[in-house]
């Protein structure tokens, strides 16, 4: 396991000593939902008969309620990490459990979300929500929480249209209340704000961090948007290709709701593009009069 | 303008036809829209009158503009055309009623050669004055429920032109007799086979094609689709149907009739066979296409949501698969009719493919001709009922894809 690592300076806040669940009161540590990640790897294919390690030797632990984002450049396996977590990838090597369960294949208690809201183009919204109820055979018992989750997403009036009439941002809460209706202990989330205008992903990160507070899920979340790790995340997990590992996890150590101008916001930012080797060329101070 | 162009005041919402300045019937025109339009008379050369240009600015539904549209279209901007291109004008939106007049007065006033055989009845001219009755009250019919007012009868051209050429075939056989009577009997003479041997027409011989067409095309088609889900979904099934359809598919139906005929107890089996044959192949070709077509990715969700392996096949693979499921079928229905015809005219004795041979045999062309309508009839009825009930089933598709 990879020691989380605060790689802050003290001149910024104070770090928690025990990220996560602590740095969030509202969620209290018996919640179930913690995974457990050991020595995982995972190799691909390509079609050329070569073979690509995604993941080398991953170990890393989530607690209950926790939001965690992976951030990295593409290849370094944040998704298939993700995927792996999901069940939809078996790993080559290691273990990965939630609540001490081996996870062997997908399951209704972690949700996942992706980019693309890939809702059921066939089923008006409604249908697309329930689809999860009307798989584990509870839609009679349970269907007044249909109503209940578009409500929550704020498309309650929204049931009876098809996808192809929804706004991007739209139709990316439908997908966000079609994962959650199973009440799933893990929610997986797959650049979900990644296709949005900057604006509406910013309105939909504080609504992901509503429905969290709400529902009370461990989040999983992997983006490529540096401040939208920063925003959201109790602890930020940073990955390098080549192959695919953790480089450094970092405790944010802001509470909610958080500012997205402060310099301490503005700090970790560019801690996080240096671990990245993206923070750009920088010579002596930055500005000379 | 709104006459000429009824599928976009059919959907009022249609941004098209919103942003068309001249298509009165969408909505009312605001002042900015009748402007333009007014400028767009302009330019066409002669001044336009104010009062010509606005005949909806008085914000009428678009059911009640139907008729002053029309009476408006004629004098917008061409005050000084000649006296034959206003009536033109006048005329938009009547064509078909003009060209039933014509076809009733060559009936009525032009002498027949006598070259035919006549008729118990005059059949044509009640058919067409029943359709001319028709195409008078079908604008009161629609004036008189509001509701129904973008729908009119579309295809004004088309009727009049259908009617014009029945004129024209009445005229080349009863009137003149300039092509042979006995492969070209008057539209009299059909129309009194359709009438007078409506029982036998209609109720026994399309009866028979219809239980055969109906048996062949639900087995056909059952056998397509559990074909192409068997392959859409299992690695086994798609290695050993894939060659087999490949096979067999591409061999005409038709083709099949010297085996057929001795293979089977009855020639009604074989040609029940030979026509679920026909369906068979594009239903299960386009199935099994449409499930391996599916993104993976809706798999992959339904997986994460609880969804265990038969549910996915479907309520994910075959939902999503319907477009070119409905496809297949298409192909097959066209197929099935294709093959009836063929097997009732070889081998069954029965139906209305049989008849239409039959008819033939005994040089009996107007009843040959009455079949065809017969014919004609049925299997535009059919296509036409197979779009309605795709068109519920694709409702989620609507304003995606067209065909």
């Amino acid at each position: 396991m990879v020691a989380p690592e605060n790689g802050f300076p003290a001149t910024v806040g104070t770090a928690e000593p025990v990220p996560g669940p602590a740095s969030n009161p509202s969620v209290g540590p018996a919640e179930p939902g913690a995974i457990k990640i050991r020595n995982v790897g995972k190799t691909f294919a390509t079609p050329d008969g070569e073979t690509v390690r995604a993941l080398a030797d991953v170990s890393l632990d989530v607690g209950p309620g926790e939001f965690l984002t992976l951030i990295g450049p593409s290849g370094c396996g944040k998704s298939t990490l993700l995927r792996l977590i999901a069940g939809l990838e078996r790993a080559d090597s290691g273990t990965l459990e939630l609540d001490g369960k081996l996870i062997e294949s997908p399951d209704a208690g972690r949700g996942l979300v992706f980019q693309n809201p890939l809702l059921f183009p066939w089923l008006n919204i409604h249908n697309n929500v329930a689809f999860g109820l009307r798989a584990r055979k509870v839609y009679g018992r349970e269907k007044n929480l249909v109503a209940q989750y578009l409500e929550l997403v704020g498309l309650g009036k929204f049931g009876r249209v098809y996808p192809h009439h929804l706004s991007g941002g739209m139709a990316q809460r439908a997908s966000l209340a079609r994962a959650l209706i199973n009440r799933p202990r893990v929610l997986l989330l797959d650049e979900p704000l990644g296709a949005l205008d900057a604006f509406t992903r910013m309105s939909m990160q504080d609504e992901i961090l509503r429905i969290r507070r709400e529902k009370r899920i461990t989040m999983v979340m992997v983006t490529h948007d540096v401040d939208e790790a920063v925003y959201l995340a109790d602890r930020i997990v940073v990955m390098t290709p080549g192959p695919g590992r953790i480089e450094r996890i970092l405790t944010v150590p802001f509470g909610r709701p958080r500012a997205r101008n402060t310099d301490d916001f503005l700090h970790l930012r560019g801690r996080i593009l240096e671990i990245l080797d993206f923070a750009g060329h920088v010579e002596g101070p930055a500005y000379q009069i | 303008m709104a006459e000429l162009n009824p599928v976009s005041s059919l959907n009022p919402t249609d941004p098209i036809s919103r942003l068309n300045p001249l298509d009165s019937s969408a909505a009312p025109l605001s002042p900015a829209q009748v402007s333009e339009g007014a400028r767009t008379g302009e330019a066409g050369g002669a001044p336009a009158p104010a009062p010509a240009a606005s005949p909806a600015p008085d914000g009428r539904g678009a059911s009640e503009t139907v008729r002053p549209a029309a009476d408006a279209a004629a004098p917008n901007g061409t005050t000084r055309r000649p006296l034959l291109l206003r009536a033109l004008g006048f005329l938009r939106g009547r064509k078909a009623i003009l060209s039933l007049l014509l076809a009733l007065f060559v009936e009525t006033c032009w002498p027949a050669t006598g070259r035919h055989p006549p008729v118990d009845r005059e059949y044509l001219r009640l058919f067409l004055t029943l359709s001319l009755a028709f195409f008078l009250a079908w604008p009161l019919a629609v004036r008189r429920r509001p509701e129904a007012g973008g729908k009119r009868l579309a295809g004004d051209d088309f009727h009049a032109a259908a009617f014009l050429l029945l004129t024209i075939y009445n005229m080349a056989t009863s009137k003149l007799t300039v092509i042979p009577a006995i492969f070209f009997p008057t539209p009299d003479r059909v129309l009194a086979v359709l009438v007078e041997d409506f029982g036998y027409l209609v109720v026994t011989c399309l009866g028979a094609s219809a239980r055969l067409l109906v048996a062949g095309f639900f087995s056909g088609a059952l056998a397509g689709l559990i074909t192409g889900i068997a392959i859409g979904f299992s690695k086994p099934a798609a290695y050993w149907l894939n060659p087999v359809i490949k096979i067999l598919g591409p061999i005409p139906p038709t083709a099949w009739i010297p085996i057929v005929l001795v293979a089977f107890p009855t020639t009604w089996a074989g040609a029940c066979f030979l026509i679920a044959l026909s369906v068979w192949f594009p239903t299960s070709v386009m199935t099994s296409s449409g499930i391996l077509n599916v993104q993976n990715a809706y798999f992959e969700v339904s997986s994460t949501l609880g969804a265990r392996r038969v549910y996915q096949i479907f309520l994910v693979g075959i939902p999503a698969a319907m477009p070119l499921i409905f496809t297949g079928l298409f192909s097959g229905a066209c197929a099935s009719f294709l093959t009836l015809m063929t097997a009732e005219m070889v081998g069954v004795k029965n139906g209305i493919g049989w008849y239409i041979n039959w008819q033939r045999e005994m040089l009996s062309y107007a009843n040959v001709y009455a079949g065809l309508i017969v014919v004609a009839l049925t299997f535009y009825s059919l296509i036409t009922l197979f779009f309605k009930v795709r068109d519920r089933v694709l409702v989620w598709q609507k304003g995606m894809i067209k065909w």
